[in-house]
């Protein structure tokens, strides 16, 4: 196991920071400065590994202290079961308290992967979320996004501002210097703030190794009950799959890359089980992180769309 | 084209790979140039040549080549780049984007910013976070008024290393003679703006020429190439390093009675435990005790780590607060100079106040008219009332309570600061401290409550009642107006109570026998001091005959506010004058109780000013009465 001997204690005389010791530093001040100047801020878990970097780095910006804010689960009732299993485990670790919110219309009219395409989304997810936002009067919520994903977001500010009505601008944002954010709103607008902004995949992986941070298992390799659908390799992870007549699940070594709704995520053939096989394989690799979600796949502008109407 | 290739140690030793990238550091860059520089063709270069592009990005851009991009058939790296939709369509950049890429050496964050006019703000943004900019220039075109704004705005913000990198070389057949002359030419502007040092490449962002590997076509060029160069300069946290201690207090951490520790990112210098270290702005003096992390506690932290440290003593520190080194502390002040780059389309209201968040302190800030703005192009000052969006300006800053600081040029942490509108929550302005005008008097934390003085503060003044006295027809309105009026000009925030106004308003119960022109009086006094308590400068045009009146309202205002001017005309050449008609009218009987006819002027035996109407003209008069004032306007204001 490789350990980063400067992060974790300290030498005579220490040498230069390393690129992981400054955003580990970073995301920590951001993180700090929400609970200094919010009113009610929140952090938004998706379970997923850059989830639980965000997680790890609020329990060390707070040590020893909890951190001062809920985990908020914007669920669809669609994830992976590990991820259920974990979601529970690291709130308790972390000594936080855990608040699921579920969208009462999605389940009233059975909003689902398979016959609802888009709506599935957007009702579980974006509308989903406002709700919750609302509903506790939360006036800035973490998330784990990152700007090397995706071209709209390498544009987003670390501390993004919101409507009162969620929607974002990305032409009237606040200009960021320094290491200086701007909290300041009014009544019922609120900021999301994204203390990841300038991680990559890359860093957020070492990271996860140095740190020994618990990931949902399906990042790794092992056999699993699978069918492919137009190119995707589809989990079937509870009976509520819908198989097409003649399909079959096929046991297979599959792992994730990113997690999601299970229906929705495509999985990655692998026998890559441990942290530096993964890495390895993700940096030998030739296609980039989020092919495998069905969400980006329609046009280059699509994330941008979504994240003015609300999406995370 | 080929798409990204791994390294051969990812697949024989990726422990070894893991190891060898973990200890690399890390460089903040920023790439500036004009719409046309390549700027955006260039980073894309970088991320290409750099293997970070993959399969299904590659192709996606091969796609989007064809469709929208402008170099024909081949790849257009510079949609690699831009963003959002918007931009697409107009094939341009609008904002700064943030890009990232590795070598084996470090990892990179690239601040993109556009290059048109009028995004000033969006450069200074990218600017503040960066340790290198890359000054991009067209070969074809040398060195622009842009390049010179650009090169200004990177040396502003204090960024130490400068790159010229002189693009399209391939569109001039690698001309040497070309590039010498636009390497002479930058380097004659940036001495004369103090830029000390710069290093000078001749690339070809489309064809990849000295970008990350040496070109071919210009053997003359013995220099770095680009990647190179990043790779190996000196990053800033490293120079913060063997500075002072200070560490802004973020937040304070009490989980219980037991632990009482302070966050915070470490602006500069090095802390240990058993350190003494002093609480500014209160100046109470401790040790640290431990230096907690969940990782166990540190020997040693530095420069741009995130801490928590506790103190061997129980004293007051809270957030905002900085702890400093015991013998080197930093001062506090409420009375700056800066430099402002102004960032907001509604302009900057001198007087009026902002918040200003520096470090973990916001307080509340006035500034005063800018003494000068800079035309970012030609570097020229000039004189300004105000600064507009994407304005550069040097103005005085006065804070409500004293702040924790040092010269931008010693810390960027301690130094740099953001302006907040407290109506619309806008950052509006971003400013840099040069140096204090004064120490603080009074550095304790105060309850902000909207005083009289917090009017006055507001409007960068201080509040007069200028009492003209003086018979009818003296020319107590005439003068009065005027000196309004050149109040005004100056940016004072004044009001002018006069006969027309109150006579017909406030006053229009009241007579003119003796008690009513008493009360009269005392009615315009208490307005006129309400006024001043919200700041204004009164200015009063009233016979107000009797000392005792006049005397009444001096009692209501503070020492050294109220100004009684004494409008001296002799009764003659008042009745000569006669504007208004009306000693006529008194003369004839027709008006009763007429001051100087029917009813007596009690002249002032030491008003602050006298005016002698048979000597001076009403314009002289305003002109005496307006530098009175501003001179006795006090130093602070």
């Amino acid at each position: 196991m490789l350990q980063m001997s400067a992060m974790d204690s300290a030498t005579a005389s220490p040498s230069p920071l390393t690129h992981l010791q400054r955003l580990e530093a970073e995301s920590i001040h951001i993180l700090r400065e929400v609970v200094a100047e919010a009113e009610r801020p929140v952090m938004l878990y998706s379970i997923g590994k850059d989830s639980a970097v965000m997680l790890h780095l609020a329990r060390k910006a707070f040590f020893p202290a909890p951190p001062p804010f809920p985990l908020l689960h914007v669920d669809t009732t669609w994830k992976f079961k590990a991820m259920y299993e974990l979601r529970e485990r690291s709130a308790a670790a972390a000594g936080m308290e855990l608040l699921v919110h579920r969208n009462p219309e999605a389940i009233a009219r059975g909003i689902n992967p398979f016959d609802h395409g888009g709506l599935h989304t957007d009702l579980w997810k974006t509308e989903g979320l406002k709700q919750a936002l609302d509903k506790y009067g939360f006036d800035a919520a973490f998330g784990g996004a990152r700007r090397d994903e995706e071209k709209s977001r390498a544009k987003e500010r670390i501390f993004s501002f919101r409507t009162a009505s969620h929607r974002w601008d990305p032409k009237n944002q606040r200009p960021e210097l320094w290491r200086l954010y701007n909290a300041r709103k009014a009544k019922g607008e609120s900021i999301r703030v994204f203390p990841l902004s300038n991680w990559t995949e890359l860093d957020i992986w070492q990271y996860i190794l140095a740190e020994k941070i618990e990931i949902v298992p399906l990042y790794f390799a092992a056999p699993r009950p699978t069918v492919e659908r137009d190119g995707m390799l589809l989990m079937v992870d509870d009976d509520r799959f819908r198989l097409h007549p003649g399909e079959v699940p096929v046991e297979r070594s599959i792992r994730f890359r990113t997690l999601g709704c299970y229906p929705l995520t495509g999985a990655v053939e692998s026998t890559a089980d441990t942290l530096e096989s993964v890495i390895q394989e993700m940096l030998l690799t030739t296609t980039s992180e989020r092919q495998g979600r069905a969400i980006d796949h329609d046009q280059a502008a699509s994330m941008e769309k979504k994240k003015q109407e609300g999406y995370f | 084209m080929t798409a990204y290739r791994p390294d051969a140690l990812i697949a024989s030793d990726i422990s070894a790979y893991l190891e060898l990238h973990q200890r690399k550091s890390l460089l903040r860059f920023l790439t500036c140039g004009s719409v046309d520089d390549g700027k955006s063709t260039l980073i894309g270069r970088l991320l290409y040549d750099s293997k970070q592009i993959f399969e299904d990005q590659l192709s996606a851009l091969e796609n989007d080549s064809r469709r929208v991009g402008t170099q024909g058939q081949a790849i257009d790296f510079a949609l690699l780049v831009d963003g959002l939709a918007a931009e697409r369509e107009q094939g341009i950049t609008i904002d700064v984007a943030y890009r990232f890429f590795a070598t084996e050496k470090r990892k990179f964050i690239v601040a993109d910013t556009p290059g048109h006019e009028q995004y000033t703000r969006n450069m200074v943004t990218g600017a503040s976070t960066a340790d290198l900019a890359v000054i991009l220039i067209d070969a074809r075109k040398g060195v622009l008024a842009q390049t010179k704004r650009h090169s200004f705005l990177a040396h502003l913000l204090g960024i130490r290393h400068l790159v010229v990198a002189v693009n399209k070389m391939d569109l001039i057949d690698y001309d040497q003679g070309v590039f010498d002359r636009i390497v002479d030419a930058y380097a004659e502007f940036a001495q004369s703006i103090g830029i000390q040092d710069f290093t000078a490449i001749p690339i070809s962002g489309f064809r990849g020429d000295n970008v990350t590997t040496r070109s071919d076509a210009m053997p003359w060029f013995t220099g770095p190439v680009l990647l190179d160069h990043l790779e190996t300069v000196e990053v800033d946290a490293e120079i913060d390093r063997i500075k002072p201690f200070r560490m802004p207090v973020q937040w304070v951490n009490r989980p219980n009675l037991d632990f009482r520790g302070f966050a915070g990112l470490i602006a500069s210098g090095t802390v240990r435990p058993g350190d003494p270290v002093r609480i500014l702005p209160s100046g109470r003096t401790s040790t640290v005790a431990r230096i907690v992390t969940m990782n166990g506690d540190k020997d040693v932290a530095v420069a741009g780590e995130s801490v928590t440290l506790t103190l061997a003593d129980e004293i007051d520190c809270s957030r905002g607060d900085v702890i400093a080194t015991a013998d080197a502390p930093p001062q506090a002040a409420d009375q700056f100079k800066a430099t402002l780059v102004w960032m907001d389309p509604a302009e900057l209201l001198p007087g009026r106040a902002y918040w200003l968040k520096l470090g973990t302190q916001t307080v509340s800030a006035v500034i005063r008219a800018p003494e000068y703005a800079i035309d970012v192009n030609t570097m020229a000052r000039a004189p300004a009332k105000t600064l507009a969006l994407n304005d550069i300006g040097v103005a005085e800053i006065v804070t409500d309570r004293g702040i924790v600081f040092e010269p931008y040029a010693e810390s960027h942490d301690l130094g740099g600061f953001i302006l907040i509108d407290k109506l619309t929550n806008a950052t509006v302005g971003a400013g840099m401290l040069d140096f204090a005008l004064r120490r603080a008097q009074n550095v304790h934390w105060q309850a902000v409550e909207i005083t009289r003085e917090a009017h006055a503060q507001q409007k960068g003044q201080q509040p007069r009642l200028l009492w003209f006295t003086g018979l009818s027809g003296s020319g107590k309105s005439t003068i009065a107006n005027l000196v309004e009026k050149k109040l005004h000009a100056l940016g004072k925030h004044s009001f002018l109570l006069d006969g027309d106004n109150i006579r017909h308003g406030l006053n229009r119960d009241l007579g003119f026998s003796d008690q009513d022109r008493v009360e009269n009086i005392r009615r315009i006094g208490e307005v006129a001091k309400l006024m001043t308590d919200a700041g204004l400068i009164v200015l009063t045009a009233f016979i107000s005959p009797f000392r005792a009146e006049r005397a009444m309202v001096r009692s209501l205002l503070p020492d050294g506010e109220f100004f009684e001017i004494f409008v001296d005309t002799p009764i003659e050449e008042a009745e000569r004058r006669d504007v208004k008609g009306l000693y006529k009218k008194a003369r004839a009987g027709e008006i009763a109780n007429f001051t100087g006819i029917s009813s007596p002027y009690e002249p002032p035996r030491a008003p602050e000013i006298h005016i002698d109407t048979t000597r001076t003209t009403p314009e002289e008069a305003a002109e005496q009465i307006v530098e009175a004032i501003m001179g006795v306007w006090s130093p602070t204001l």
